[in-house]
């Protein structure tokens, strides 16, 4: 059963990959989202029948064959569903399906091959991330692990013929690779440490071992895997290959880029919770990675004015603010977060699609602007996926973020709080300042390059016989909003936005936290069945008792953030609303810093002085013209040279004679047998 | 009865035999009769150290050898022959074309 949720996908990318040229678009589009759809259904069927049991039996494991068996080492191909599984498989189906339906409207002008080429990818990631999340230990995860990258790679990539577009595929494929390859050695050293990759038996193995004390097997272990994790979840240092895979088209970002492969990271450390936390450097490691990336990507999404970059540099931040949760020990909360940012990061995405294919590929925000009434339902989608995002109180992200800083603040890391704080005042400032300057305003649209913009389109004139003129003055009125497809998506996810997070709704509020009592028994081992029984209770009982204690603490740090998101947003209200001239003149008393801001605080050239060229200089002068010019071709030339030295004087043996070769014939006979006969 | 050391003898006296004609005789056809002899002293030995084991061995592989012989006479004679039409010679001095 559970098999058949990633088999689903990887049907419909079989179909489309090999018929989808000949097929309709309808068809081909209609197809990978009804797989979606379906796998979606097998993945609720699953969730319900691991919900009907009792809290430590909660799993179901399926077993489709032994994949390695190589003396003591075993490994089966093992599907496992358990509450942190199902959390994910419910946001990657679901989430998932929204964003195929969506992408049958967004991606319909292009021609059928393509659209069939671009569904068939987009099923192949979908299988393989639910492979990397359904996989029950590290080599079943990292098959999902290194499939989602490459249909990554693909995705991004996907408008090839653009050179940015599949530079910025290699980019993040070659980014990755670096992350993958700690991964592998962590991946080993805890077979090396434990003789198992099976999650729940590593998790059993390390229970009853106390916390490390000294940096040890355990720590590097874990830093490895969390190496891996940066490279996938997009955190400091391996962050820069996120901006630039905004190449992609729109619906990939929102799927792959925003609401799920990214989160795969944060999924791996709670999925190896209990080995993280015996960890604890690499938790403080992790936490102030998370922390410190929130924070610098926040200020560079401030300042970027790609609406798709604004949203991809939020994303990193909202990654570091999982990892933040992470590092503290708050997996609960992470995953909570990982959960709500699914819905508004996808809406937000998926609003910026709509903004973009109204405006025929116009993705600079200083371009846009009084976009509000041309397209109603995606302001108003996108306006709630914002306020989701700011934390505004009563919606998604206000109780998860809420969740975490709260966690942060309680687990004694003060600073990190603060650092969490500042993030979330510059996470309302620019989510809004986003908002404010497409859909508010004037209308900016059209204003650069008038001329051009009608020679550019031809065939939209033909269409509508208007003259020129009056195009360009109603340039609103060809505002299309949302076709229905897309408009359905957005709405659908506007209203997770609202509502996903009463999910968790904490105990200070008068909730029970469901999500994280939900996800407890993932995050213990689960070694004595009767034993994890006892323990998820007494853990859930001195949770509550001390929740009780801390709700005061809690609902005070709530009514700070609650402040901060509102200060945000007011901040942003009053710059890019009333006094648009202060944004400029904040930028001209400051031109250093916003020229660092601006150039994402020159990472990437930095990256490309300290790493690039020096790797191409050595390949170029070292390895190419060095070595493999002088030693490799120099060791197979002079080979050459040695053979036809030795033969040109070996030849004049061959002299044609027969006698002569009979003589030597004899005399060597003479001489063996002579040997033999006189040793 | 004759022992085997007199046979070997003559072996080996027909054998050095047979190697100095095809060292020194300038005929190609004197050459391929040494070669004969050579074979011949070597098919005398096969005899008789088959004869002093008791065994049968020896005359079978002189079968062989025979045949053998009988087989390179044939293809030597016709490539002398060849030769002879091309050159109006047998001094195997005079083909010494195949060589580097």
């Amino acid at each position: 059963m559970i098999a058949l949720i990633p088999l689903f996908p990887l049907l419909g990318f079989v179909i489309n990959a090999s018929l989808g040229r000949r097929l309709p678009k309808t068809i081909s589009g209609g197809l990978a989202s009804l797989a979606m759809l379906a796998s979606f259904a097998v993945s609720l069927a699953v969730v319900w029948q691991v919900a009907s049991r009792a809290p430590a039996q909660r799993f179901v494991e399926q077993t489709l064959y032994t994949w390695i068996a190589s003396g003591d080492f075993v490994l089966d191909l093992t599907f496992r569903v358990d509450p942190l599984a199902s959390v994910m498989i419910l946001v990657i189906t679901g989430i998932g399906s929204l964003i195929h339906i969506y992408s049958t409207a967004y991606m319909h002008e292009e021609r059928s091959g393509e659209y069939a080429r671009y569904f068939s990818y987009l099923n192949l990631f979908a299988a393989f991330m639910l492979v990397l999340v359904l996989g029950a230990n590290f080599l079943v995860l990292f098959v999902g692990w290194e499939g989602v990258g490459l249909c990554s790679y693909l995705l991004i990539g996907f408008w090839f013929e653009k050179k940015s577009a599949s530079d910025a595929g290699k980019k993040a494929f070659i980014v990755n690779r670096i992350g993958d390859y700690a991964f592998i050695l962590g991946t080993l050293l805890v077979f090396v440490r434990f003789g198992t990759l099976d999650f729940q038996r590593i998790a059993s193995a390390v229970a009853p071992l106390g916390p490390e004390s000294m940096f040890g097997t355990l720590s590097v272990a874990t830093l490895l895997l969390f190496i891996g994790a940066t490279g996938k979840s997009a955190q400091i240092p391996l962050y820069v290959w996120l901006p630039d895979a905004m190449e992609g088209p729109t619906p990939v970002s929102a799927l792959i880029h925003a609401a799920t492969m990214v989160t795969a990271g944060v999924y791996m450390i709670g999925r190896n919770a209990v080995l993280f936390s015996h960890a604890p450097e690499t938790m403080a490691v992790v936490a102030v990675i998370g922390a410190s990336t929130a924070l610098m990507a926040g200020t560079i999404g401030l300042v970027q004015n790609d609406i798709k970059r604004v949203l991809a540099y939020s994303t990193v931040s909202q990654l570091g603010y999982m990892f933040l949760a992470m590092g503290v020990g708050a997996f609960g909360a992470g995953i909570f977060h990982l959960y709500t940012h699914a819905f508004f990061k996808a809406c937000l995405f998926l609003g910026s699609g709509a903004v973009i294919h109204a405006l025929h590929g116009e993705q600079d925000i200083r371009n846009m602007g009084g976009l509000k009434a041309g397209l109603p339902i995606t302001y108003w989608t996108f306006l709630i996926g914002s306020l989701a995002i700011a934390g505004v109180p009563g919606l998604a992200g206000f109780f998860s973020k809420d969740e975490i800083l709260f966690e942060t603040f309680a687990h004694g890391h003060q600073i990190l709080w603060v650092i969490g704080i500042l993030t979330s005042l510059l996470t309302a400032t620019y989510m809004f300042r986003l908002v404010f300057l497409t859909f508010h305003g004037e209308r900016r649209h059209d204003a650069p390059a008038p001329e051009d913009a009608e020679e550019e389109e031809p065939s939209r004139l033909s269409h509508q016989p208007a003259s020129g003129a009056s195009h360009r003055h109603d340039a609103g009125s060809h505002l299309h909003d949302a076709p229905t497809a897309m408009a359905l998506a957005l709405i659908v996810l506007a209203f997770g936005s609202v509502l996903a997070g009463y999910a968790g709704v904490p105990r200070a509020l008068g909730g029970h936290n469901a999500l994280g009592a939900w996800l407890a028994p993932s995050f213990t081992a689960r070694s004595v069945t009767t034993l994890a029984d006892q323990q998820v209770g007494q853990v859930g009982e001195a949770g509550g008792a001390g929740e009780t204690g801390a709700a005061g603490l809690e609902l005070s740090l709530m009514v700070v953030s609650s402040i901060i998101a509102i200060v945000g947003i007011g901040l942003a209200a009053f710059i890019w609303l009333k006094r648009r001239e202060v944004a400029d003149k904040a930028a001209a008393a400051f031109p250093g810093l916003y020229r660092l801001l601006l150039n994402k605080y020159y990472v990437d050239e930095v990256y490309d002085a300290a790493i690039v060229q020096p790797i191409r200089i050595v390949s170029q002068e070292g390895l190419w013209r060095g070595i493999d010019v002088h030693v490799i071709d120099g060791a197979v030339n002079g080979v050459a040279t040695i053979v036809d030295g030795w033969s040109s004087l070996l030849r004049r043996l061959q002299s044609g004679s027969v006698r002569a070769y009979a003589g030597s014939l004899f005399i060597g006979v003479v001489l063996i047998l002579g040997y033999y006969l006189w040793r | 009865m004759i022992p085997l050391g007199h046979y070997l003898i003559v072996s080996a006296l027909l054998f050095a035999i047979g190697t100095a004609g095809v060292f020194l005789r300038r005929n190609l056809i004197t050459i391929l009769l040494s070669i004969e002899i050579m074979l011949n002293a070597v098919n005398l030995t096969f005899v008789a150290f088959g004869r002093s084991q008791g065994t049968v061995d020896g005359q079978i592989i002189t079968f062989f050898v025979m045949t053998v012989a009988a087989a390179e006479a044939a293809v030597g004679l016709a490539i002398v022959i060849g030769l002879f039409r091309h050159r109006e010679s047998l001094n195997p001095d005079a083909f010494t074309l195949l060589k580097w």
